[in-house]
């Protein structure tokens, strides 16, 4: 074999967590209150717009879970296979040229030259000039010719992605209109024209432009990032679009990992208090206080410290410096965990407070049915929504936490790539004479896009759960004749 | 409209013509309100009667303009005063709201703002409308809060909607209301919130307020004892249209619509007494996306024929100024005219068991006290004497009433004998058994013995569970099983289809929600059910089906009700004996016909005397009850009903009357006893 898959932990989770959602999908077919819910989140064009983004960064996230070591040349007289010490991953085997060609310190985006000038032979004469680069543009015999180069394949670019979309499309269309067991045409005529059918359609439509623009956009991108450096280089000479496509997997690890620590804690607590009242609901109450009272940024630190000190001390218990990385990432989603449960502790025992005086579950008690099954047959489902609505919301609050932390320095390894680390770089860019922008920019662009997509998605979710949910009228007001 | 009556020499002042309201829902286009002409005359009141879901409330929506984010108006003309309100702007409707016409609400603790004092939010009514501000402003709400009954109104201004009661919170609306001196007054259920005695308040003072100002009232309601006592003219509204228009008295002695006539035989009352069964409309009111074609009541119309399912209705005469919208009435159809059937299914000999069982349940000086807990270290600074000494027995099979106003207690009664609640002193004994002193898992076992109904069919059944689920649960609980067999059978004791089951409570209506909630008790078959006022959120159709349910579940299984209730038509109805509470303690208690032929304390009296009666002889006058119901935290001393009561002397404030009965009459806790 040539490679030798690895499983860090935070892939076991991961993976673990989208088997968790494909399970949550059919507990929720069979739901028929969340799957009307689920539906009504089908039905708005914003939610299926900003769903297919997220989706496209999960894509990227998940095939960057995918890790191996490669396999080293066979030494000499040794039959044994060696496994480099690097770790990789299925996305880095994907974009090997964005990895592998360095330049050797900073260029801009789309440059042929470095940023910075170098002392060079030219004709026998030294001379200090911008040099080219070792990558960008260095198929190019005459510089002048750049534009044209970049504009033609911006062109076949686009031109591929669109013809991969068409493909896409084509495909979900028939697969469409084979379950529904309608004809081909009708099936592309009711997604396109969903009209003023009875009943309000799942917006196929947004789903399918915004395919169109990720198709064209991916496509361009990728017929650049052949020849060119998309988003320039950072210091060290790597590629800022491998480092921004790398750091997604960071983004969504610490936004979905870390409510696995915070849901139990969050329910089982706000559960209790709620439900028992008297001495349960004082003692949580004053535990979720005083954690709120304590400056977060300060805590964090402190345990963020500590553990650092400790991960240094046991480097016995890592293979790969991957897996360092990786421990400290999961720590720190703990750690995160830990301290934001309380907001959505304190909802959920409101919920409760008011849930267990409803004639249900006086019924219930009137059976004699237990507390323990009280609280999971009528009082958990009926605080699922909030649970959901609280996770999608908190989702983008940790994105942008875990960039912060970053910045600061005690948020994920410096050897891991993040939104923050890069961030944290800018820092010294950003204060450069000529400016260096495009790492700042690059994390700021990739991270607006997924926080905007999952906090629009978190707005439809609000909606399409909330009780009081009505439609706006479709028709406009007709003006009566007097 | 046509016709020759003398009314038409005044104008109307309110005129609705083909006036067409929609909802634009998920399930389709609604028309809540289709077609609708009536008119209203200064000085006048008209009623719209109907159950729930017959677009009443769209309607009064609809004249103010106020609709919900999902309906629009999509015809006809509305004219107030000569002037068309539909094609109006916003801003001009703005001012023609509070000033042209104003509105009352059903629920007054939510039509008030919790922040804001009685004088800023009537202040903001005389500024936006009469241009007063400051002083002058506090004059004229002073008026109008003296106007509507409100004692000590000077002070009252001030203080914030929570430190008013129910009732007093309904005026402090109606002052409102009255702020912008409007010329109309739309009263959307303005009592259905409110306790009896309070509500013949509040008729009252609308009443009066009426003749003072000679304003035109819409009364929305579905109370026909209401309408009674209320109204000059009547229109029955049925899945958006009005079916029937009447004067009051045209309408009470000869109701013309077989739906009117069904609505008048489903009340329960005094005269069917002796547990026959109430007439029913089956089915409920079709959902409004429906296409009509013919009439709209013909599937739930015992007198229907093929013409009514295929043509709709025009109006026909059916009297002197009364119209209605039936085939009966056609002159074609004169041979088809026959009076509807009265009910025949009166059960007969009555089913009393001998008097000399010994008492299922026997409750004993039950006391509930919740202590009020103050300040850091939450010490009990006083107590609320929710239920202060409660003392009652039921006999297999029969029926006690448990009857008071809100607040007086009752449905602690309920909880504590369940033990919901825990009883803070006072013994409960089902079958002999003590249920005060029993560990949990030995009350499990009496659990199956005894059962609640609850009054929310819509808050007592879990919406994320199917209606197996829901009823399988006590089984479950109290191991007796629970499979599919068993629900089945349940599901059609109570009148529901067996494949029901798999559906969820939010596909049923009320009517067959409370159905399925009395399944969940039946199906650990207790002896006793506690029925906490399980018909006040139904329609009265629907009512009627309850009730017949419950008694006919007496009959034959031998079931025991406390029933807890309000209501005293189905006290009269279905009740075997009846206690009358007030503030925790039980005044009189006796058989039926005893407490309510000839009731001995002041406030039975009085609570009878308040109920409003849908016949014309509504017009005696009740023996009105001033002020409200004390708070329980502080109850007055001696008899608790002394400061409200007209008979009360000396001793009534410093003694406590003990509760006894001599010469077989029914026991009451009153010094001064008939």
């Amino acid at each position: 074999m040539d490679f030798k898959p690895l499983l860090l932990w935070s892939d076991i989770l991961l993976w673990a967590m989208v088997a968790g959602c494909v399970a949550l999908a059919f507990y929720c077919r069979r739901q028929d209150y969340l799957r009307r819910a689920w539906r009504r989140v089908g039905e708005s064009g914003v939610a299926m717009s900003s769903a297919t983004i997220l989706a496209a960064f999960v894509s990227v996230g998940l095939l960057d879970s995918l890790h191996y070591q490669p396999r080293l040349p066979a030494q000499e007289g040794s039959t044994e296979a060696q496994y480099a010490p690097e770790v990789l991953s299925a996305l880095d085997a994907l974009v090997a040229d964005l990895r592998l060609n360095k330049e050797k310190t900073y260029s801009a985006p789309l440059a042929t030259h470095a940023f910075a000038k170098e002392t060079m032979e030219r004709d026998g004469v030294q001379t200090r000039d911008y040099p080219r680069l070792k990558w960008g543009g260095a198929h190019l015999e005459d510089v002048a010719g750049r534009d044209s180069d970049l504009a033609r394949r911006a062109a076949s670019g686009a031109f591929y992605g669109l013809l991969l979309w068409a493909a896409v499309v084509g495909v979900a269309v028939g697969l469409m209109a084979l379950a529904r067991g309608a004809p081909y045409g009708a099936t592309c005529r009711t997604v396109w024209q969903p009209g003023t059918a009875a009943t309000r359609p799942i917006a196929w439509r947004a789903v399918f432009a915004t395919l169109a623009v990720l198709s064209v956009i991916g496509g361009i991108t990728a017929a650049w990032a052949a020849g060119y450096h998309v988003f320039g280089t950072d210091k060290v000479g790597q590629d800022v679009l491998y480092l921004s496509l790398k750091s997604v997997r960071t983004a969504l690890l610490i936004g979905t990992l870390t409510t696995l620590v915070t849901l139990p804690l969050a329910v089982a607590l706000g559960l209790i208090a709620g439900f028992r009242g008297g001495w349960w609901d004082d003692a949580i109450q004053y535990l979720y206080t005083v954690l709120n009272s304590i400056p977060g940024v300060l805590l964090i630190a402190a345990m963020v410290l500590m553990m650092q000190v400790v991960i240094d001390t046991h480097p016995e218990w890592f293979e790969t410096a991957a897996e360092r990385a990786d421990a400290r990432l999961l720590a720190l989603c703990f750690i995160l965990g830990l301290t934001s449960w309380t907001g959505l502790c304190r909802l959920l025992r409101a919920e409760t407070l008011k849930l267990r005086e409803l004639d249900y579950v006086q019924a219930a008690r009137a059976f004699g049915v237990g507390d323990a099954r009280i609280m999971a047959r009528h009082i958990l489902p009926n605080l699922m929504h909030i649970v959901l609505i609280a996770l999608v919301m908190d989702f983008s609050g940790l994105v942008l936490s875990e960039a912060v932390l970053s910045y600061i320095g005690i948020g994920v390894d410096s050897s891991m790539n993040s939104f923050g680390t890069m961030i944290n770089a800018a820092r010294l860019e950003l204060s450069r004479e000529p400016v260096v922008w495009w790492s700042l920019a690059a994390a700021f662009v990739l991270m607006l896009a997924l926080v905007l997509a999952a906090n629009l998605f978190a707005d439809a979710v609000r909606d399409a759960f909330d009780p009081r949910f009505q439609w706006r009228a479709r028709r406009v007001v007709k003006k009566v004749a007097a | 409209m046509s016709g020759p009556d003398v009314r038409h020499a005044v104008e109307p002042l309110l005129e609705v013509r083909g006036l067409i309201a929609e909802l634009d829902t998920p399930a389709g286009v609604a028309r809540a309100v289709d077609g609708l002409d009536f008119e209203v005359r200064a000085g006048e009141t008209m009623a719209l009667l109907g159950e729930s879901g017959c677009g009443k409330s769209m309607t009064a929506g609809a004249l103010m303009r106020l609709l919900p984010d999902v309906g629009y108006i999509a015809g006809g003309s509305v004219k107030l005063a000569g002037r068309e309100l539909t094609t109006l702007t916003e801003a001009q409707m703005r001012e023609s709201r509070g000033s042209d016409m104003a509105m009352i609400f059903q629920e007054p603790a939510t039509s008030l703002n919790p922040v804001l004092t009685v004088l800023q939010q009537i202040g903001e009514v005389l500024a936006t409308h009469r241009g007063l501000r400051g002083a002058p402003a506090r004059a004229r709400a002073l008026e109008l809060l003296n106007a509507v009954g409100i004692p000590d109104a000077a002070r009252r201004l001030d203080e914030y909607p929570f430190q008013f009661s129910g009732g007093m919170k309904q005026r402090v609306m109606i002052a409102m209301a009255l702020a912008g001196e409007p010329r109309l007054l739309i009263a959307d259920e303005p009592t259905t919130a409110l306790d009896v005695t309070i509500q013949a308040q509040v008729l009252d003072l609308l009443a009066r307020l009426q003749r003072e100002r000679g304003m035109a009232v819409l009364l929305i309601t579905h109370d026909l004892g209401v309408v009674a006592r209320m109204a000059h003219h009547i229109g029955v509204m049925y899945a958006g249209q009005l079916i029937e228009q009447a004067p009051r008295a045209a309408f009470f002695t000869r109701p013309a619509h077989p739906y009117s006539k069904l609505l008048f035989d489903a009340l329960p009352d005094a005269a069917r007494h002796g547990r026959g069964e109430l007439a029913t409309i089956p089915g409920s009111v079709p959902p409004l996306t429906t296409a009509f074609t013919g009439c709209r009541f013909a599937d739930r119309c015992p007198q229907a024929w093929s013409r009514c399912h295929d043509e709709a209705p025009a109006w026909h005469e059916a009297g002197e100024a009364q119209r209605v919208r039936c085939h009966l009435y056609d002159p074609a159809e004169a041979a088809r005219a026959v009076p509807l059937a009265a009910v025949a299914s009166q059960v007969a000999a009555d089913d009393r068991l001998p008097r000399a069982q010994a008492p299922l349940l026997s409750v004993r000086d039950l006391k509930v006290h919740f202590p009020i807990r103050r300040g850091v270290l939450q010490r009990v600074v006083g107590q609320v004497r929710a239920v202060d000494g409660v003392s009652l027995d039921i006999r297999p099979g029969r029926t006690l009433a448990l009857v008071g106003e809100s607040g007086c207690g009752k449905t602690t009664v309920g909880k504590a004998i369940l033990r919901l609640i825990e009883p803070t002193d006072g013994s409960v004994s089902l079958d002999g058994q003590d249920v005060g002193s029993l560990s949990r898992s030995a009350l499990r076992s009496l659990r199956a013995r005894m059962q609640m109904v609850f009054q929310d069919p819509y808050g007592s059944l879990n919406p994320r569970m199917r209606v197996g689920e829901i009823i399988g649960e006590g089984m479950g609980a109290l191991q007796q099983g629970g499979d599919g067999v068993a629900v089945a059978r349940l599901l059609e004791q109570v009148g529901l289809r067996a494949d029901m089951a798999d559906r969820y409570p939010h596909e049923f209506s009320g009517g067959q929600r409370q159905r399925i909630a009395i399944a969940r008790s039946l199906a650990v078959q207790p002896a006793l059910i506690v029925c906490d006022e399980p018909t006040s959120a139904l329609d009265v159709s629907v009512q009627a089906q309850i009730l017949n349910l419950l008694g006919r579940l007496q009959r034959d299984m031998g079931l025991a009700y406390l029933f807890i209730t309000h209501n005293i038509a189905v006290v009269e109805h279905l009740a075997h004996d009846v206690a009358v509470m007030y503030l925790g303690r039980i005044v009189e208690i006796g058989s039926v016909d005893q407490v309510l032929g000839a009731p001995r304390h002041p406030y039975t009296k009085a609570l009878l005397s308040a109920v409003p009666r849908a016949d014309l002889d509504a017009a005696t006058l009740p023996q009105k009850l001033a002020g409200d119901l004390p708070s329980p935290a502080d109850p007055p001393s001696g008899c608790h009903f002394h400061p409200r009561c007209p008979r009360a002397q000396a001793r009534c404030g410093t003694d406590a009357p003990v509760l006894e009965g001599r010469d077989g009459r029914q026991a009451v806790a009153c010094w001064f006893a008939d």
